[in-house]
């Protein structure tokens, strides 16, 4: 490294990656990663969630973990996405659709209606 | 794809409790579960809770463990770290709140820490510089080598009000100022890592857990005074800080943030470390220089001083890591938000390590101002135990006692001086009432007679002759005339010797005998050591009334000191006992005591 700019830059790239470990202010999402979410394959969806939020730079703005049995066994894998005291909860999901919330919730605050449990495509 | 870190602190401290073990099973345990490439362990420096260690804390949940052992590995993984169900057992229990805390920053000692200095550590990977970078790492040497001349640095160092911090208190940016005011083409920048004060650990933690925060602000210094060479004098004890100051330098090589033209702008500085022995005199500034320069470590006469002529004879400063440590962070946020920290003539805050009788042995820093009751009860937890705070020893070998009547004192330079005692490097060791202050004050001169380096007359034999009138004292053989003579050969030895450690080692027995004079007269007209320490003055008694005859103790003492028949009191021969204290743990009637 030789120059200011690249010390800003290298900065700017680092900061993404360690944002993980900071928990203010930002939109959590949680994977429900019990036995039954397990079986159900809720470790690829976990892994594409957090894969998809490093790929879009959102890792500043959204936690992506894990979380017990929710009680909801037949619709795992579940995923929850909590703003503040709000709370959206997706069901039956897999990484394609995970992908999907990613894009248009978590990115571009649109709620994807027809992955939520009060959707009747479930 | 990484979705969770697990920081495990490599601290010296949790590196003894066996955060290494805890490191390498986490590791095979994750590798079993296929988690390697999900999850990092990010081996981290000092958390500051020493007490509770080995720590870990697992984002993103920021979920803190403590006293966490390598046969809870496998519960963390298949609960925590696949299944998402924090394990509620190795959540930390708050002694002061008695809630179970799950995040570092809620526990009753992390919430009124403010850290400046210690900031990194624990936060990153010593070893990484990437991730020092992102916390803003080497963004003030960018600002200062490309947006401030050396005045400018050194006038937002005044005006920060930043006072050394290895203990003398004396402004860091008038230091750089006097040193910039002398012409001379070679001046050198030192770092004084030369910890020596018994129980002190700041500036250890410090190196171990934020490297890098000390090679940025000497550069910085460099900068400012005009030098192009740097050293650090560390101490050789410390291994771990010394193998991470050196990935350090490496990397800050590698990345052209040291070495010849220094981010393209044309600036040059380097740094090399020089280890030092172990001598606690060469934590003085001249004896550090003359150390450095592979002389025998010895202090020589003031003036002239360093910044004239130190290092090689050149014009030179010297800092302590802490010191350093806080001078990014100043040069960033400015010296208005430093200066917001702390009392009128105190700014910032300070680190301090907590010993003795406490219940968070630890690190911790806190603004400047902060009341010792506050430190010790808050932060450290208070006394273990239920037994009440008699002292606080400060600053080391070259401090004093703060009794409890002073337990409300504002921490910081002024107050402490005014009360007989120093900030010093930090070193704060807790005693409660089982401490005895005559034993205190022996043990602080024990010390320096051993660390005298023999060069002045003063110090060589007049802190030997006080340590042979308080070893007196200790043994009942002091009278009240001893404790006249004691008083005057402090004065003398104070007054006369050619540096530091000469001139502060009567401290210690200066403020004990402020405070605690009633102890050294029990010692010297009762034959009595009010806190039952001194051996030579106790005496182990049967109570009559308690004991119930049963000879347990008789069997047990290993020098038949203990008579009497069955079913009826014993006694014991005082002059037979050997105050082993065997007695004592037998009796199940507690029947024994020292008096």
């Amino acid at each position: 490294m030789k120059t200011l700019e690249e010390l800003a830059q290298l900065r700017e790239q680092m900061k993404a990656k360690m944002a993980i470990r900071t928990e203010e202010g930002k939109l959590r999402v949680v994977v429900g990663m019990a036995t039954c979410g397990i079986a159900a394959g809720a470790r690829p969806v976990l892994n594409t969630l957090a894969e998809e939020v490093s790929k879009e730079n959102l890792t500043d703005k959204v936690s992506v973990s894990q979380t017990g049995c929710i009680g909801i066994c037949q619709f795992e894998p579940v995923v929850e996405v909590f703003d503040g005291d709000s709370k959206v909860t997706y069901v039956k999901m897999n990484p394609d659709k995970a992908k999907r919330v990613v894009a248009e919730h978590l990115k571009g605050g649109k709620v994807v209606q027809e992955y939520t449990i009060g959707s009747s495509n479930v | 794809m990484i979705r969770s870190h697990v920081m495990i602190c490599g601290g010296t401290g949790c590196t003894a409790s066996g955060s290494k073990t805890l490191q390498t099973t986490l590791q095979k345990a994750l590798e079993e579960k296929g988690l390697q490439d999900e999850i990092r362990i990010v081996e981290t420096g000092c958390f500051g809770l020493c007490a509770l260690g080995p720590i870990m804390i697992i984002y993103p949940e920021g979920v803190f463990y403590s006293n966490v052992q390598a046969s809870d590995i496998p519960e963390i993984v298949e609960e925590h770290l696949l299944k998402g169900r924090i394990v509620q057992r190795l959540v930390h229990t708050d002694e002061t709140t008695e809630e179970l805390v799950t995040s570092l920053g809620d526990t009753s000692f992390y919430k009124i820490q403010k850290r400046v200095a210690l900031r990194n550590c624990g936060v990153i990977n010593p070893e990484n510089i990437d991730e020092y970078i992102a916390q803003d790492g080497y963004a003030a040497l960018a600002k200062v080598l490309t947006t401030m001349t050396p005045e400018d640095v050194i006038q937002t160092l005044l005006d920060s009000g930043l006072r050394g911090r290895g203990g003398a208190g004396f402004p860091t940016g008038l230091k750089w100022k006097f040193a910039r005011g002398y012409e001379n083409e070679q001046k050198y920048v030192c770092c004084n890592a030369d910890e020596g004060d018994p129980g002190a650990f700041m500036d250890r933690s410090v190196l171990e857990g934020d490297p890098h925060a000390v090679l940025e602000a000497m550069t910085i210094a460099g900068y400012t005074i005009g030098a192009n060479q740097g050293y650090i004098y560390v101490r050789a004890e410390y291994p771990i800080a010394v193998k991470r100051l050196r990935i350090a330098i490496d990397q800050a090589r590698e990345y052209g943030l040291l070495g010849n033209n220094i981010l393209g702008t044309g600036f040059k500085f380097d740094i090399d470390l020089r280890l030092g022995a172990g001598a606690f005199v060469c934590g003085e500034e001249t004896a550090l220089m003359t150390s450095i320069e592979g002389n025998r470590g010895e202090p020589r006469p003031r003036p002239p001083f360093p910044a004239e002529r130190g290092l090689f004879q050149k014009p030179s400063i010297l800092n302590n890591v802490e010191t350093y440590a806080n001078i990014p962070q100043i040069i960033l946020n400015g010296a208005e938000w430093f200066a917001s920290m702390g009392t009128e003539k105190s700014k910032g805050t300070k680190v301090f390590a907590l010993g003795g009788k406490i219940k968070h042995t630890g690190l911790v820093e806190v603004p400047m101002g902060t009341t010792l009751r506050q430190i010790v009860e808050e932060v450290g937890g208070g006394i273990p135990n239920g037994k009440k705070f008699k002292a606080a020893q400060t600053g080391g070998p070259s401090g004093g006692c703060i009794p409890a009547e002073h337990f409300d004192v504002p921490v910081d330079y002024e107050h402490l001086a005014a009360l007989g005692s120093i900030v010093g490097s930090g070193g704060m060791i807790i005693m409660d009432e089982d401490n005895c202050m005559v034993d205190i004050a022996k043990f602080f001169l024990e010390f320096t007679v051993d660390e005298s380096c023999g060069k002045c007359t003063p110090c060589r034999i007049g802190t030997r002759r006080m340590l042979e009138i308080l070893t007196k004292i200790t043994e009942g053989n002091g009278t009240m005339e001893d404790l006249d003579k004691l008083e005057e050969l402090c004065v003398f030895v104070k007054e006369n010797s050619l540096c530091g450690l000469g001139q502060t080692a009567p401290n210690p027995v200066l403020s004990t005998l402020r405070y605690f004079r009633d102890e050294y007269i029990a010692h010297i007209v009762d034959k009595r050591c009010p806190a039952g320490v001194c051996k030579s003055l106790l005496r182990f008694v049967i109570d009559p009334d308690k004991c119930k005859g049963c000879t347990a103790c008789a069997r047990k003492c290993p020098v038949n000191a203990i008579t009497g028949s069955v079913k009826q009191p014993h006694v014991i021969d005082t002059a037979k006992c050997i105050k082993c204290g065997s007695c004592i743990e037998t009796c199940k009637f507690g029947a024994i005591s020292k008096k």
